[in-house]
């Protein structure tokens, strides 16, 4: 075991060197302006000219402020849990699918990537507009008389950020369920133990590293996707990046967006925290 | 063969049911066009220890499936205690499998590997804890009941897979290849294990391997397969003697081919002339075969002896090996034939030097086998 360490540790360093370039690279164009930006979060007034902590007691005592942050927050949640609820039964059509049908997943859950945000956002304006594909269909099978408010809603951003966000949920949950071994299904089965027993008690819990990486890719890209909130969401729906934006270049008050930026990635890294408390669970069995 | 059968008396109070028989009823399986499994009837007894032997893809996987659920056969019925099975699935079979990989649930620890059954049946807490007692003291892990599967051996997840297929009293266990994963000296101390809790649970269980020895040693009858058929089933004694088929009788055990024609043969006897210019007469007719066959003539190293000038068949050794209490010696007739002739060792004998002139000949005629010839 100590053997083993040192030879780790030694071939880490010498290899180290190769991150490098890397590291600078972070240090230059990730850490310094993050530093920056704290920086600029600890003056007192929008001129910057004192320094102090009055821009935190502003943000943190500010209503609206916080009610846009929660707002955030919440789409986050509310688009991962339903790539969830999408995503997972498209990963076991592909765990139990035949070789082909296994490529044809694949593609058609990349493909969206291979698009710009700014066409699958614009798509889904043309589906969710008052003339729109949805409303359109709904309105000649007579299911409504007038035609819905789907888009520059919270419901209609969370299915278009689903839709756009999905593949970060897809492809970490079909690498966990591929995995699975299939025998410990069969071995749960033959406890005793019906499919849903099996399900909840040896697939979910074995598919949490998956599900995990998933939803921490599929959060932080949803309360942070500036086009597809703006656009699909629209004038009425304010979320944090917006909210950012407006503070620093519409009324170029840089302390406070840079304040309100500080708390919303605080807030975000602790949301993600929670999801790794999960992880605790799974590494407790998987480390020797 | 005594009938091994388990007797009442034999069987540790952790087990209230004894064993139930198992029949597998004309089972054929198709994976596609691919016949997997074809057309086979086994009668296996209550409290029996069954091995499926037979080469890598001659179905013993699938058959096992099959009677565990996994699998819906194509053709015939599985009937356990003489009631068809067919139409219940995996989790209502109440049969017990031990998978190659053990397939032990990684998250979750011994003891929940161990009572995840009796949960699922909805066992309360307190019996559950009992019962997991009693399993772990019967595969002998007591003190490991809080690890989780990746610390423990290959030999310990065994017990585990066991204990967590027993503790749940099934009415059939099944092993697939138990012992494919372990190493040599493992292997026996685990395959002795395996056959005492299957004797003192009373167990009918159903063993797959394609390790003869393995086969011929824990079992009380073997199925010997090839090609999805069944070869043979019989006591590892009759499966060994008296081989049915040329398969049986290459797959198991080794033994030397000789090619000849059936001379004659009447209700006690048949006489057999080797190519090799050899006429053995054998005590016994030669069953469904017509004078003038061409047959192939099996006999075992162990059935060959060296003997005087004038008898048997003329060769030169060409190897010579001590083998700890056996010699085994090669043996190349005039027509260039391999024969291997295997003989006690007594104390300080050394084999025949390379080139030596010998004559070998059956001991006991009533172990020749003879076969009709391999259609070509
Ligand atoms: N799921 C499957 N689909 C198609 N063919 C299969 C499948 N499982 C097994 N087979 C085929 O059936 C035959 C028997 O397989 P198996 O029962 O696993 O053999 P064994 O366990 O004796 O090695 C093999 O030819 C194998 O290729
Ligand atoms: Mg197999």
């Amino acid at each position: 075991m100590a053997s083993g360490r040192t030879t780790t540790g030694a071939s880490e360093r010498g290899e180290g060197f190769l991150a490098l370039p890397l590291m600078l690279f972070y240090l230059l164009f990730f850490i310094a302006p993050l530093l920056l930006l704290f920086a600029v979060s600890l003056h007192a007034d929008k001129d910057m000219a004192a320094w102090g902590l009055a821009q935190y007691a502003k943000a943190l005592s500010d209503g609206f402020g916080l009610g846009v942050l929660f707002d955030t927050l919440r789409l986050g949640v509310e688009t991962t849990l339903l790539c969830l609820l999408l995503g997972f039964p498209l990963a076991w059509l592909h765990r139990n699918a035949g070789p082909r049908w296994q490529g044809v997943i694949i593609l058609v859950t990349v493909l969206p990537l291979l698009t710009s945000v700014i066409v699958r956002t614009f798509a889904w304006i043309v589906i969710l507009g008052r003339q729109g594909i949805v409303n359109t269909l709904l309105l000649e099978l007579g299911l409504t008389e007038t035609p819905l408010r789907l888009l520059y809603t919270h419901g209609g951003l969370v299915i278009a950020l689903a839709q756009v966000q999905l593949p970060l949920m897809v492809l970490p949950l079909i690498d966990a369920l591929q995995k699975l071994d299939p025998n410990l299904e069969s071995a749960s089965a033959a406890l005793g133990a019906g499919r849903w027993r099996s399900f909840f008690r040896i697939v979910l819990p074995l598919s949490l590293p998956g599900i995990i990486a998933g939803s921490v890719l599929t959060f932080s890209a949803a309360v942070t996707a500036f086009i597809t909130q703006s656009l699909v969401g629209g004038g009425q729906q304010l979320y944090m990046p917006m909210y950012i934006y407006q503070q620093a270049l519409t009324l170029q008050n840089w302390p406070f967006a840079a304040t309100i930026s500080v708390i919303f990635m605080v807030a975000v890294l602790f949301c993600i925290a929670l999801f790794n408390l999960l992880g605790r669970y799974t590494r407790r069995y998987s480390a020797m | 063969m005594p009938d091994m059968a388990v007797q009442d008396s034999d069987t540790s109070p952790a087990f209230q049911k004894a064993g139930q028989s198992l029949t597998l009823d004309a089972i054929t399986h198709r994976f596609g066009s691919a016949t997997a499994v074809d057309d086979v009837t086994l009668d296996i007894r209550a409290g029996e220890l069954v091995s499926l032997l037979g080469p890598s893809g001659c179905g013993k996987t699938t058959l096992l499936r099959i009677v565990a659920g996994f699998i819906n056969q194509t053709m015939g019925r599985v009937i356990v205690g003489g009631t068809p099975i067919d139409d219940l699935p995996p989790n209502r079979r109440s049969v017990g499998i031990v998978f190659q990989n053990y397939a032990l649930f990684p998250h979750l620890t011994v003891a929940d590997n161990i009572a995840y059954g009796l949960a699922a049946r909805g066992t309360d807490r307190a019996a559950q804890r009992v019962r997991v007692e009693e399993m772990l003291a019967l595969v002998q892990m007591q003190l490991f009941a809080d690890r989780y599967p990746r610390q423990l051996s290959g030999g310990q997840q065994q017990r585990i897979a066991l204990a967590r297929a027993l503790a749940v009293q099934p009415r059939i266990l099944l092993l697939d290849e138990p012992f494919a994963a372990l190493d040599k000296n493992l292997r026996l101390d685990m395959q002795i294990e395996i056959k005492r809790i299957q004797k003192m649970s009373g167990i009918t269980a159903v063993m797959v391997t394609h390790d003869q020895e393995e086969a011929l040693s824990m079992s009380d009858r073997i199925a010997v397969l090839s090609q999805g058929r069944l070869e043979q089933f019989g006591t590892p004694s009759q499966i060994y003697d008296r081989p049915e088929t040329l398969f049986v009788n290459t797959f198991v055990g080794t033994s030397n081919l000789l090619p000849g024609h059936l001379e004659s043969s009447d209700a006690t006897s048949c006489a057999v002339r080797l190519d090799d210019g050899l006429r053995l007469v054998l005590p016994r007719p030669a069953e469904k075969m017509a004078a003038g066959t061409a047959v192939v003539v099996s006999v075992r190293p162990d059935n060959l002896a060296f003997v005087e000038d004038g008898e048997g068949l003329a060769g030169k050794v060409e190897l010579g090996m001590p083998l700890g209490t056996t010699i085994v010696h090669e043996i190349v007739t005039a027509s260039g034939r391999a024969l291997k002739v295997s003989s006690a060792r007594s104390a300080g004998a050394q084999p025949f030097t390379s080139g030596t002139p010998v004559r070998v000949a059956p001991v006991s005629l009533d172990a020749v086998q003879i076969f009709p010839a391999p259609k070509q």
